[in-house]
């Protein structure tokens, strides 16, 4: 009986931690436009969350809190990934105004719940 | 505002794998040789074939399709076309004396007119020297017979010439190249992105064909289209989809482009028309 609750208890923690009331909304924003077509879509080149037919050119973006404790460096990806890798495919979403400086702070903030 | 449009307006040169100063022959056995080993089971026959010669998953439902090709109606028209006389009497046989098999003649580099002649273009010169009006170049009449006339010539390979030592046409070649390997449009990407370095890879669901082979099939009928479209209808469409202003047909970027992407594939048979999704 114990056991049982101690699990609620924690499924409800990490429920809050994962989607906490702070980053929920811009969360769910950066949701619909990662996977928005006309948008990030992130979708076409990566693995993402429960996206569908994602593609696979970039590296599934799994454990993002982990894997880029730095939020600043990210951001930076996104924003121009040109600038880590001269050569990178991906697109630089901030320096071509593809999406508003908002809108990669939604994605970021989608990034960090994957 | 300003500058964004200047950036987008302008082309980025990628780095390209080859050297600048490579000669045509080089960048063409670095450029198969690229595509051998990532493709290491793929015979020169099978990269006319686009993404299916990669692809297992979409394969089956292709072959299916060529059993009964839905391009058969427009060889039938083009082959009308071609016997059709034009006002004058003439007909294109008269351009082209040794018959609809012309595949491998074009893309050519005309030396006396400093210009890379496309078949599509020869069709178009021909009407107009026998005083007829031009046909649009993505689809349509032009198509049909650009149908007819591949099918004439299907089994034959490509072999294209930048002829050594002309300066111009070493030019349209070098032009050729450039387009290929620049990033553009708002999205930031060049051919060689998606064709070159991720061919195999998947674009969402879409699997990315090899640019080795690219200009064999053509014209080719696509599901998405509906119809016949051109080689030239399908480099606006790429262009387009990273947001970059497409060029005209039969322009002088995209008969460079066609010259360049024809030259990186010689010893591909020529199988067009063909069918796509
Ligand atoms: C056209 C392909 C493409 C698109 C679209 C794309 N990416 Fe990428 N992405 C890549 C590639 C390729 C890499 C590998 C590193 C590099 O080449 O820059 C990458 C790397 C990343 C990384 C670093 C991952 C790691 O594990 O190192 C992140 C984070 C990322 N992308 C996020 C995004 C987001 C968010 C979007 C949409 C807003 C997006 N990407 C859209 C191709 C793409
Ligand atoms: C964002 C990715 C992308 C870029 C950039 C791109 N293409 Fe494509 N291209 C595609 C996709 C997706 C298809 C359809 C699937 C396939 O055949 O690869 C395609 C198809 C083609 C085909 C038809 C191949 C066939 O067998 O039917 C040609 C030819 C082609 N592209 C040429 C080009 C050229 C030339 C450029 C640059 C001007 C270019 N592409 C840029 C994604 C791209």
């Amino acid at each position: 009986m114990i056991h049982a609750f101690s699990r609620l208890a924690l499924i409800f923690l990490v429920g809050l931690m994962m989607s906490g009331p702070l980053f929920a909304d811009s969360a769910d924003d950066g949701k619909k436009v990662a996977f928005d077509r006309t948008k990030g879509n992130c979708l076409a080149c990566h693995l993402m969350g429960d996206g569908e037919s994602p593609g696979d050119i970039g590296p599934p973006l799994v454990a993002m809190k982990a894997r880029f404790p730095d939020r600043a460096k990210l951001r930076a990806q996104i924003w121009d990934a040109t600038v880590a890798n001269p050569e990178s495919i991906m697109l630089p979403f901030g320096r071509h105004h593809i999406l508003t400086e908002e809108e990669i702070d939604q994605v970021v903030d989608y990034l960090y719940t994957l | 505002m300003m500058k964004l449009k200047a950036l987008l307006g302008s082309a980025l040169l990628v780095l390209v794998p080859m050297a600048a100063t490579a000669s045509p022959q080089s960048d063409l056995e670095a450029f198969q040789a690229y595509f051998h080993k990532k493709f290491p089971t793929v015979s020169m026959a099978e990269f006319g074939n686009g993404t299916y010669a990669i692809d297992p998953s979409s394969r089956e439902s292709w072959e299916a399709i060529e059993e009964f090709p839905p391009y058969e109606p427009m060889i039938e028209e083009g082959e009308n076309l071609w016997n059709t006389p034009f006002a004058n009497g003439k007909t294109y046989a008269d351009c082209f004396p040794d018959g609809p098999s012309q595949r491998v003649n074009y893309p050519r580099w005309d030396a006396a007119g400093k210009r890379v002649v496309t078949m599509e273009l020869a069709i178009n010169e021909c009407r107009e020297a026998n005083g007829e009006k031009p046909l649009k170049y993505k689809k349509g009449e032009l198509a049909s017979l650009a149908a007819y006339m591949a099918h004439q010539s299907r089994g034959q390979t490509i072999d294209i010439k930048v002829p050594e030592g002309d300066a111009d046409a070493m030019a349209a070649y070098e032009d050729g190249k450039n387009f290929y390997y620049s990033r553009r449009g708002q999205l930031n990407l060049s051919c060689s992105h998606c064709h070159v370095m991720y061919s195999g890879s998947h674009l969402r669901a879409e699997m990315l064909s090899p640019a080795l082979g690219h200009t064999s099939g053509w014209p080719v009928y696509r599901a998405k289209w509906g119809e016949l479209g051109t080689l030239h209808r399908r480099f606006g469409g790429c262009n387009e989809q990273v947001r970059a202003k497409a060029f005209d047909a039969q322009s002088p970027e995209y008969r460079n482009l066609e010259y360049f992407l024809s030259f990186m594939g010689n010893g591909v048979e020529y199988n067009g028309p063909s069918s796509r999704r």
